[in-house]
């Protein structure tokens, strides 16, 4: 198992969020998570890599999440070094407001990368099949780029870490058909390297880009699966009726 | 059937009655609005006699000296003879202490700005920003006093060759009182930045440090530069502390240990002097006073040109 959660329950204040959850993923593979707005799948995704430190009100009230042998919430453990090995990628793509290449060699660069930056941005953009579009225009700033261009911007600076987990949250949700369609491609050519775990609201999505598939409602995980399975299967009468569109 | 039947007024009456009270509530309706638009126009208006102030007593100066000379000249002593009107001098002194007051405050204003903005806790920022914000409350005139009286006793221990009056102790004070201006934006410019910025770098296992000093003050870097503009162009301004810790010796250096005399420090001695109305030297003060206006005018507008390119990066 590459990122495991046990028993997790989260809270903002008294506000509980997730109750009691646990779910593993495993190495390279794509696990998409599911389920109706503020079932609690970004919260719980942003838990892996520790971005709700800096939510003031988050609070974990019970339970522990693991990466590989880590315990990530240990008070050994820097979450600067957590997120050295799992990246993220956001909602709305977020590129820096400077140049292309200093977006993809900055990560890079302040956690103490000693080999050739321009080869890293090279092979960089072109694992995020970008490279065609930008190699003439390294030097431009990252916010001319196009909504799409933008987040494949964003998911090469992730790949630049060379990170083991990949975590996205709802990484099209803000993208046009055409463009959300090339993510989707990227995502399935990155999974031999990568473990992905992708939050969406887009069922389609999820079936197409996924191995494995797990249902959330209310806080609580409800079902976890084989893609097929959630999908053709399901063994929960809350998923069927949730990927029949009769809620959500 | 209602047990009541609903009693009705005539309609005549009710509409006559309507279009009175209507026509009450137009007539206060206009009154407050030409209200309004006079106090908006007292200040326009304040702002045009002014300049037009400043431009024709200028003109009665321009015409006994030159603008050329006015403008090049390296020697300023318009109340002895010979006299001699370069104002060359004074715009050196305006600007080593208005450029050392910047040393102090850009500085200083920033690393406070990235505390507050990023580092504070909400308690911690809730007592630093209302003192800040004192500073700038205090008056002038004081600041001009503790720069006599403190401020250059110290430089003249560390530097024995320091005059009483000195451009040093005025930039220094200057500083602070420049300070709370540029603190304040530039706060604002940091915290302006997006969220989603912040997340992507600490998503890259950056450090706060790292996002705050490479992402953040980038980010924000040309509202940081509009803000300094403006503090600039605030102490160049600024008289009572500079005229009274400056001195009153017209001097083209750029030794801050030596007394300089800026353009605002002229106009006061000059205004507050015994200098007869309507002769050269008087005139003089309207010349420096419209050099000091287009140098702050243009330093303001270049500002908000700065300010409006920043406007238009986070939509």
């Amino acid at each position: 198992m590459v990122i495991a959660a046990k028993n997790l329950t989260l809270a903002y204040g008294k506000n509980i969020i997730v109750k009691n959850l646990s779910l593993a993923v495993g190495p390279t593979t794509v696990t998409a998570l599911i389920g109706p707005s503020g079932c609690g799948k970004s919260t719980l995704l942003r838990t892996f890599n520790r971005m709700n430190d800096f939510v003031p009100s988050f609070r974990m009230v019970s339970g522990n999440i693991h990466y590989r042998d880590l315990d990530v919430y240990s008070n050994q453990v820097d979450p600067v070094f957590v997120r050295r090995r799992i990246g993220m990628v956001f909602q709305k793509p977020n590129p820096f407001p400077s140049s292309i290449h200093k977006n993809i060699t900055w990560g890079p660069r302040i956690n103490g990368f000693q080999g050739d930056l321009d080869h890293l941005v090279e092979s960089s953009l072109k694992r995020a099949a970008l490279w065609d579009e930008v190699k003439d225009k390294l030097n431009s700033s990252g916010l001319a780029l196009s909504g799409g261009q933008q987040q494949r911007l964003c998911i090469a600076r992730a790949i630049a870490m060379d990170p083991d987990v990949i975590l996205m949250d709802e990484p099209c949700s803000a993208l046009d058909p055409a463009s959300t369609a090339r993510i989707e491609d990227l995502i399935t050519e990155l999974k031999d390297r990568f473990s992905m775990l992708i939050v969406t609201h887009n069922m389609q999505q999820a079936s197409r880009i996924s191995q494995n598939t797990a249902f959330m409602l209310n806080g609580e995980l409800v079902e976890y699966g084989t893609t097929s399975q959630i999908f053709n299967a399901p063994a929960q009468r809350l998923t069927e009726d949730y990927i029949m569109g009769r809620f959500g | 059937m209602p047990i009541f039947p609903l009693k009705l007024t005539p309609p005549i009456a009710t509409n006559s009655l309507k279009a009175a009270a209507r026509f009450k509530t137009r007539l206060s309706e206009t009154a407050v609005i030409r209200f309004l638009q006079t106090c908006a126009w007292i200040s326009i208006l304040t702002t045009i006699a002014i300049v037009v102030i400043l431009g024709f007593e200028s003109l009665v100066f321009f015409k006994g000296v030159p603008l050329l000379d006015f403008l090049t000249g390296r020697d300023w002593s318009p109340l002895i003879e010979p006299r001699s009107f370069g104002v060359l001098p004074l715009i050196a002194g305006t600007l080593v202490v208005s450029l050392g007051a910047c040393a102090i405050a850009v500085p200083l204003g920033l690393a406070s700005a990235i505390y507050l903005a990023e580092y504070a806790s909400p308690k911690t920022r809730s007592l630093i920003k209302p003192t800040i914000e004192l500073l700038a409350g205090i008056p002038s005139v004081v600041f001009g006093y503790f720069a006599i009286t403190t401020v250059t006793p110290v430089l003249q221990f560390i530097f024995p060759t320091t005059e009483i009056f000195n451009a040093a102790s005025a930039s220094i004070v200057l500083g602070f009182m420049v300070l709370p201006m540029i603190t304040s934006l530039c706060d604002d410019a940091i915290r302006a930045t997006p969220r989603s910025l912040r997340e992507g770098g600490f998503a890259l296992a950056a450090t706060k440090a790292e996002v705050s000093l490479d992402i953040l003050l980038p980010a924000s870097m040309s509202a940081i530069m509009a803000s300094v503009i403006l503090g600039f162009s605030r102490a160049i301004g600024e008289t009572m502390a500079v005229a009274l810790a400056a001195g009153s010796t017209p001097n083209l250096s750029l030794n801050p240990l030596t007394s300089m005399q800026t353009m605002t420090g002229y106009i006061v001695q000059v205004a507050m002097g015994d200098v007869p109305h309507g002769t050269i030297e008087y005139q003089s003060i309207f010349a420096v006073a419209g050099t000091l206006f287009v140098m702050t005018l243009s330093l303001n507008l270049l500002s908000q040109v700065v300010v409006r390119r920043f406007a238009r990066q986070w939509e």
